[in-house]
């Protein structure tokens, strides 16, 4: 019995890592690729078709880099700084569930690392130990911009988590559980009893709250203040290179990753399909693959570049295969909850990287302003009217 | 055979698994790269980049008290912050007297918010 509880948990300990890797590396090729089409150029385009084999480039190149420590930095902090930001980022994934209860082989097993019954406020803490990583690598590393990058970061990020808990606990107050599971179980049976649109008060003001609110505890666009390049260089990592450069770059997405898996989580149902299978959701999953599949033949036969004429083809088979295996009874019971969440996940990255290219960076007295006199006030607010509201109807 | 585990100690050794792996990942990827990188250390490399020009003094000054009232007002909200969650998940079972208390407890912090504002400790200037 507990043999198989080990065996499974490393496989999935295994499978949860590698995916993690893969994806951290593969979001910023599709970062870089949605920013270079919303500014109107190719994006990386070189190394392998249509760029895809830039994130091992660019692996291999960072790995080959002079790592310089400069003399003049506090050696265990510096040092100590990159591991704390990337095993926190890391650590937070642990929690999240992907889908439901699996049957493997006669094993029967969660779509999740380990369900814990504080899995919200273990993400919460966990993701707060991030800001350590920053602000010891800005004041570790004895440079005026790393200081004044990492002094910024701090504040940012503590003022920003005051609204983001209480944009966390709004949902809380209707589901009652701490439980990550439990949580998107509570949501099941359609858009309308996802967290962000059921009644007695819809989520949504939270699930905005909780949006902006990630954004500045992921330090991106438009809070990306600590790295501003323009005034700080690069804010808290200016005397970071190579690997260590490196970790806090993966640190940084893989944040993403998980305020992306959160939000789904809080108010947008997790894994579950937007209407019930009984009125069709099963065919949908398939059904963009196949569109997806059939546009990129299209562009394939009437090719605009010489090497689309190989590659789109390619690409095109690929997604109609999935379109068939999609189609597929048996593994349709973990495949489709996979698809919704990480078709959910998926368009709140894309969020982050549409933000990203579209608008320009905060000044920091505006920054904070903005948090302690509006986002947290708000945040307030929202939270009681949807306990007067949770209690007046129950 | 059903393999889940929920109560408390076995719930958190997938976690224990994953951080040995998250602690090692970076460590792997930093000695590997020690092995294979160039080391070329030179003077210019090592001073503190100031775009260029040579650094007029150490970084370890003073900076603005702004971010001390900021860490004290975090301190003071983000605690409050942290009682919610217990509130939250008993809220339903808790009914009316909940209500009352949350309200009552939030009074107060909100009549605190309202002073630091008045005193214009959320001014950033």
């Amino acid at each position: 019995m507990i043999d198989s509880f080990v065996v499974i948990t490393l496989i999935k300990v295994l499978v949860v890592f590698a995916v993690l890797m893969t994806t951290l590396a593969y979001l910023q090729w599709v970062e870089r690729k949605v920013i270079a089409h919303i500014q109107v150029r190719p994006g990386p385009y070189r190394v392998g078709p249509h760029g895809l084999l830039q994130p091992l480039a660019d692996v291999i190149k960072l790995i080959t880099k002079e790592d310089l420590v400069p003399p003049y930095v506090n050696k265990p902090l510096y040092l100590a700084a990159p591991f704390l930001a990337i095993t926190m980022a890391l650590l937070s994934i642990s929690v999240i569930p992907f889908g439901p209860e699996i049957k493997v082989a006669g094993y029967s097993t969660l779509m999740q690392l380990t369900d814990l019954n504080i899995g919200v406020v273990f993400v919460l803490a966990v993701s707060s130990m991030g800001v350590y990583g920053i602000a010891l690598a800005g004041w570790a590393s004895n440079n005026k911009y790393s200081l004044l990058g990492g002094l910024r970061s701090s504040a940012q990020m503590i003022s920003y988590e005051l609204p983001l808990s209480l944009a966390i606990a709004a949902p809380l107050l209707i589901s009652n559980t701490l439980s990550l599971r439990t949580l998107v179980e509570k949501q099941a049976g359609g858009i309308l009893q996802w967290n962000v649109l059921h009644g007695p008060f819809p989520q949504i003001f939270s699930f905005v709250i909780f949006l902006i609110a990630a954004f500045a505890e992921t330090n991106r666009v438009p809070f990306d203040l600590p790295e501003a390049e323009n005034e700080l260089v690069a804010g808290f990592h200016t005397e970071y290179s190579s690997m260590k450069f490196a970790s806090f770059f993966m640190a940084e997405y893989a944040n993403m990753i998980t305020v992306s898996c959160m939000a789904t989580l809080l108010f947008l149902g997790g894994w579950m399909a937007p209407w019930p299978a009984a009125y069709g959701s099963s065919f949908v999953p398939p059904a963009i693959f196949a569109i997806a599949g059939l546009i990129a033949l299209y562009h394939g036969v009437n090719y605009s570049r010489k090497r689309d004429k190989y590659t789109l083809p390619a690409f095109g088979v690929i997604f109609l295969i999935v379109a068939g295996i999609l189609l597929l009874p048996v593994v349709q019971a973990w495949l489709l909850p996979l698809f919704w969440f990480c078709a959910k996940t998926g368009a709140i990255l894309f969020g982050f990287m549409w933000i990203r290219g579209t608008l320009p960076r905060f000044r920091y007295d505006q920054l904070m302003g903005f948090t302690w006199k509006f986002l947290f006030p708000v945040a307030m607010l929202n939270l009681l009217v949807t306990g007067f509201l949770v209690a007046w109807f129950s | 055979m059903r393999v889940i585990v929920n109560d408390m100690p076995n719930g958190y050794i997938p976690i224990f698994i994953f951080l040995a792996l998250a602690i090692s990942f970076p460590v792997v990827a930093i000695v590997a790269a020690k092995l294979i990188r160039p080391s070329a250390p030179s003077l210019t490399k090592l001073e503190a980049y100031e775009c260029g020009i040579k650094a007029a003094s150490d970084s370890r000054g003073r900076y603005t008290v702004r971010f001390y009232i900021v860490a004290i007002l975090f301190v003071i909200f983000d605690v409050e912050t942290i009682f919610l969650f217990p509130w939250a998940v008993r809220y339903r079972a808790l009914g009316w007297f909940g209500v009352s208390e949350i309200a009552v407890f939030l009074g107060i912090l909100i009549v605190g918010y309202i002073w630091a504002y008045k005193k214009g400790a959320l001014e950033w200037v």
